[in-house]
């Protein structure tokens, strides 16, 4: 994953117009805004609002609606672990806890120095290989102790 | 020249599909062999990859659980050619697994390479919309409602009907969307599909948009799969590029244009009208019915909106006739099923078969237990707003009409097995905590009736004034069932009320039974 780059008014003007004459709009922005930002600062948010003819509160709640949207970056890598029941069914629960323990964060937290953040997801679709997990789109799955363990210390190399 | 088929279905490569591809690559290369590396789609047994095949006298052959260090042996043994190794399985149709399936919507996933267009024509592909042009609106329709398809996203609602409202409707527009925002835990037949077929749903949703009059479709995936959207996207270029999209679809002069939009990470979005709402830009919020989508759906037109299951399964009704799937399924529930097995057990997988197996035979016979060799407690049936099934309801048929009766839903067909370490307290809280998590926050019911059923549940496990607790989740459900506007707050009462009535044992407050605790770490 590319570090996220600086917000940037000219490159967010060019995406709006890349996209603004599909039909429902909204979403392909805001996702090649994460894509390109790693966030929806206020200024995006704004900017977009008005591309689209609609109120900054509205633009706003759409964007805090979608889990996948963030108004702050996350760390520079993602590890998305599958919470949902047949990783539970398998012992997910426990390695999920055990990876937030070693990175010493809480879900949806990141580590101090920038490193990592982790998230929860429900079902990333490996259901019959789980426990199951995504660091920065990469799948892994039956994911045991000694499998998370090292997930925590390779992750980014 | 020899092909070797090694899967690159993401369930694949998180076990490794990609190192063995390099590491085979590697050999041939070392061994100066003439072979090509087929990077097909998965066939549904999880439990097997990475599976490698090869052509050996006209058969497809297997070798199972194949890692990277294993590569060297394979050739060693001579595997080109079928020569013995510990992980051969030998003729993979002839495998336990596959060779009772009957693959009408999963007949080449994982056989093919996913984006080669002369793979797909080769195997019957385009028939479906060839013999649609030929037939023309009317006779199309007939044939969808002729072979019993039933929504294959949950509600089982008969598509022949949704697509002849959509047709008879007057509009300027109108849409087909297909719903793949597959969000449902123990389920992956979208995906598959997506990564693993993706000309079939082309080709079915350019089916429908002839029938019913749509030039315009859209497939709403979810973010959580990129490697299904990436493949997919791939596929609709490929797919205009040859003319079986675009202005004029297969020479026909008819217009029929696709576009591949991904949702957000809101499970809600899989609820057909919250979708409407995210393709058009705006939150997942519910909307309420009517007017139905058949008639006022996307941006206010008439859309056809359709599981990704029903939309692939279209080719094959379209190019063997409406008879062909009907002749499969029981009573009411017509056709085939891709059951989805997942959870703990031991072999995991989609396993398309006739409606009609029962239960017991799908989570014993088929999955063969479960994983951790425990005796199976609960089996969650239609993912997590589905029911949870104790073994003795076992008996239960695999059938829209049956499940529904035990008190429970096939859903998208997901299968999730648990072991007797579960905690189905537990498992009720997780229901109402994933209901208030992911609820749009439209209706009342479902926005305080979730909050306050996980609060209520937390209490009756900390043993605190459990029976006036379970009475108010009891009458907390009752209203959510009836009261919410959708499937989400009108669905999370099965898995609780299920375990609640099933698994009262687990609901008496304090300390979990003995059982479950010695079993715990």
């Amino acid at each position: 994953m590319p570090p996220p780059i600086a917000f940037d008014a000219t490159r967010a003007a060019e995406i709006i117009a890349a996209h603004r004459s599909l039909e429902g709009p909204a979403l392909p922005i805001l996702h090649a805004f994460m894509e390109a930002f790693g966030r929806i600062p206020r200024e995006a948010v704004a900017m977009i609002a008005e591309a689209l003819d609609v109120s900054r509160a509205e633009m706003h709640g759409i964007v805090s609606f979608y889990a996948d949207f963030r108004e702050e970056p996350a760390g520079r890598h993602v590890i998305k672990v599958c919470r949902a029941e047949s990783c539970q069914a398998r012992g997910g629960r426990a390695i999920g806890d055990r990876i937030a323990e070693l990175l010493g964060i809480d879900w949806y937290g990141t580590t101090a120095d920038g490193r990592v953040t982790l998230e929860p997801v429900y079902c990333l679709g490996l259901c019959a290989s789980g426990p199951s997990a995504m660091v920065d789109g990469v799948p892994f799955a039956r994911l045991d102790k000694v499998g998370a363990e090292r997930l925590v210390e390779e992750v980014g190399e | 020249m020899i092909r070797v088929f090694v899967p690159k279905d993401v369930a694949a490569i998180a076990v490794g599909a990609d190192r063995v591809a390099a590491a085979i690559m590697r050999e041939v290369r070392s061994r100066g062999l003439a072979v090509e590396i087929v990077r097909t789609g998965s066939r549904g047994a999880f439990f097997l990859e990475p599976l490698v095949e090869t052509i050996v006298d006209g058969v497809r052959v297997g070798w199972a659980e194949v890692t990277a260090e294993d590569v060297p042996s394979l050739f060693e043994a001579g595997f080109l050619s079928g020569g013995a190794h510990p992980l051969g399985i030998g003729e993979v149709e002839a495998h336990p697994w596959f060779a009772k399936q009957t693959r009408l919507t999963f007949a080449r996933c994982g056989l093919v390479d996913p984006l080669s267009l002369s793979d797909y024509a080769a195997d019957g592909g385009w028939k479906g919309l060839e013999r649609a042009l030929t037939l023309g609106s009317i006779a199309t329709l007939e044939e969808v409602s002729l072979s019993g398809l039933r929504g294959r996203g949950g509600a089982g609602f008969p598509t022949g009907v949704k697509w002849k409202t959509v047709a008879m409707a007057k509009a300027d527009r109108k849409y087909v969307v297909c719903n793949a925002d597959e969000g449902d835990s123990g389920t992956f037949a979208d995906r598959m599909i997506l990564e693993g077929d993706p000309f079939s749903l082309i080709e079915g949703m350019a089916i429908c948009g002839l029938a019913v009059g749509a030039e315009k479709g859209f497939v709403y995936s979810r973010s959580e799969y990129p490697h299904a959207n990436a493949a997919f996207g791939r596929a609709i270029e490929i797919a205009r590029d040859a003319g079986f999209l675009g202005d004029d679809v297969m020479g026909s002069g008819r217009r029929f244009e696709l576009e591949l939009r991904v949702g957000a990470g809101a499970y809600v979005c899989g609820e057909e009208t919250a979708l409407l709402e995210s393709l058009e830009g705006r939150r997942g919020i519910v909307r309420a019915k009517p007017p139905l989508p058949a008639l006022a759906g996307l941006f206010g037109k008439p859309t056809v909106v359709n599981n990704l299951l029903s939309l692939a399964t279209i080719p094959f009704i379209l190019a063997e006739g409406a008879k062909a799937y009907a002749d499969f399924g029981m009573g009411r529930s017509r056709g085939t099923m891709p059951i989805q097995i997942a959870g703990n057990v031991k072999r995991g997988g989609l396993y398309e078969t006739a409606f009609g197996l029962t239960l017991g035979e799908i989570v014993t016979e088929i999955g063969g237990g479960t994983a951790s060799g425990r005796p199976v407690r609960a089996v969650q049936c239609g993912g997590p707003l589905g029911a949870y099934f104790p073994t003795s309801l076992y008996a239960t048929p695999y059938d829209y009409e049956a499940f529904h009766a035990a008190g429970g839903l096939v859903g998208h067909g997901g299968i999730v097995v648990f072991d007797d370490t579960v905690d189905l307290a537990e498992q009720a809280r997780f229901a109402f905590e994933f209901g208030a998590e992911e609820s749009c926050g439209k209706c009342t019911p479902c926005r305080i009736g979730t909050v306050r059923g996980r609060e209520a549940v937390e209490r009756v496990i900390a043993g605190e004034r459990v029976e006036e607790m379970l009475a108010l989740v009891a009458d907390l459900c009752e209203t959510m069932k009836a009261g919410s506007l959708c499937a989400l707050g009108g669905f999370v009462p099965y898995p609780v009320v299920s375990a609640m009535t099933h698994f009262p044992e687990d609901f008496r407050g304090g300390t979990p039974a003995p059982r479950a605790q010695e079993a715990r770490p």
